[in-house]
């Protein structure tokens, strides 16, 4: 089951792209989680970069953008700089899928997480989240509109 | 029904446009003058203008993806300054011929070459009116949905199949009949 709006958020520390803890539960600010099935796959390359010239928008209302996916912190690493990324990829790698499992974004078919967005709020509870199909790149209108939303 | 995806800011005045305001349909594009996909796109909408003649109205906003495309910008406004001089599509086109060199001196040779007054140019680049422009078409295009460059907008909704000539010319040729 998907983790439900009002819904808090579980806890989890992940390995960004260069190798750096991340807490959840350590991030003042309101968190957008975008969950992707692969690093190097043309529709998820689309959608981050979207994200990532869009970065400012949401830094602007006090938000901070993750990435993450199955992918482990290498490849994190080259698609992060090849993409020119501005914001952190997470690797949910090892013990592998777990936090996608958590947030119930794991796809066990193919082993990839869903494509998926949450907007967390500052203390950490579900504000808003979509499920996309995994061929949809989703854009960042909703996600921008539901972080105005929580000021 | 659900705003996701809906062209955000409505089609105005201030938009460059290619045919009439009448036109019973109007195509919107995001674009990136530095994405490759976007030069491909360029003809096929030129193709498309053709076809349909006056039922079809295509505008073109700022959609650069600074991050991956670092000549995106400038050459943005550049586009917009040459607006400002009544040639925004003559310098739209150049941008997309020429996009294999988009650096700063190349730009401002385009703006000589289409005729531009390139002492106004430097002047309206440096009044930041053609940067405030791409800025806020890029938070229109956010705003819309825009997923990826380029991204099209028929009659007011993100369009999301492939924009190859065939299939695109197709599903204009059934929108007009509804």
């Amino acid at each position: 089951m998907v983790l439900d709006i009002g819904a808090q958020a579980p806890d989890f520390t992940l390995t960004d792209h260069e190798g750096s803890k991340v807490t959840l539960s350590q991030i003042k600010e309101p968190v957008v989680m975008i969950f992707y099935p692969a690093d190097w796959s043309p529709v998820c390359s689309d959608e981050l970069s979207v994200f990532s010239a869009a970065q400012r928008l949401f830094e602007a209302r006090g938000a901070q953008l993750l990435g993450v996916s199955v992918d482990g912190k290498w490849c994190h690493q080259a698609f992060h700089s090849q993409r020119n990324l501005a914001f952190p990829l997470l690797a949910d790698f090892e013990p592998k899928g777990a936090v996608a499992r958590s947030f119930g974004v794991y796809r066990e078919d193919d082993g990839m997480t869903e494509r998926a967005l949450f907007v967390i709020g500052a203390t950490k509870r579900v504000r808003w989240r979509q499920v996309f199909p995994i061929g949809e790149n989703p854009g960042a209108d909703e996600a921008l509109r539901e972080v105005e939303a929580l000021s | 029904m659900s705003e996701h995806a809906k062209l955000a800011v409505s089609v105005g005045p201030e938009d460059h446009a290619r045919g009439s305001s009448q036109a019973p349909l109007t195509l919107v594009e995001f674009g990136d003058y530095q994405c490759p996909y976007c030069a491909e796109a360029n003809p096929i909408v030129e193709a498309l203008l053709k076809t349909f003649g006056s039922e079809v109205r295509f505008v073109f906003r700022n959609f650069p993806l600074v991050d991956v495309h670092q000549h995106a910008q400038a050459a943005a406004e550049i586009a917009e300054a040459a607006g400002l001089q009544g040639k925004f599509w003559e310098m739209h086109d150049v941008l997309f011929e020429k996009q294999d060199d988009l650096r700063d001196d190349s730009l401002l040779g385009y703006a000589k070459d289409i005729g531009l007054d390139t002492v106004q140019v430097h002047r309206d680049l440096a009044s930041g009116r053609p940067r405030e422009r791409v800025e806020a078409d890029f938070e229109g295009a956010i705003r819309s949905g825009a997923n990826g460059t380029p991204t099209f907008f028929v009659n007011g909704a993100r369009y999301d199949g492939s924009w190859q000539l065939d299939t695109f010319e197709s599903y204009i040729a059934k929108a007009l009949k509804r």
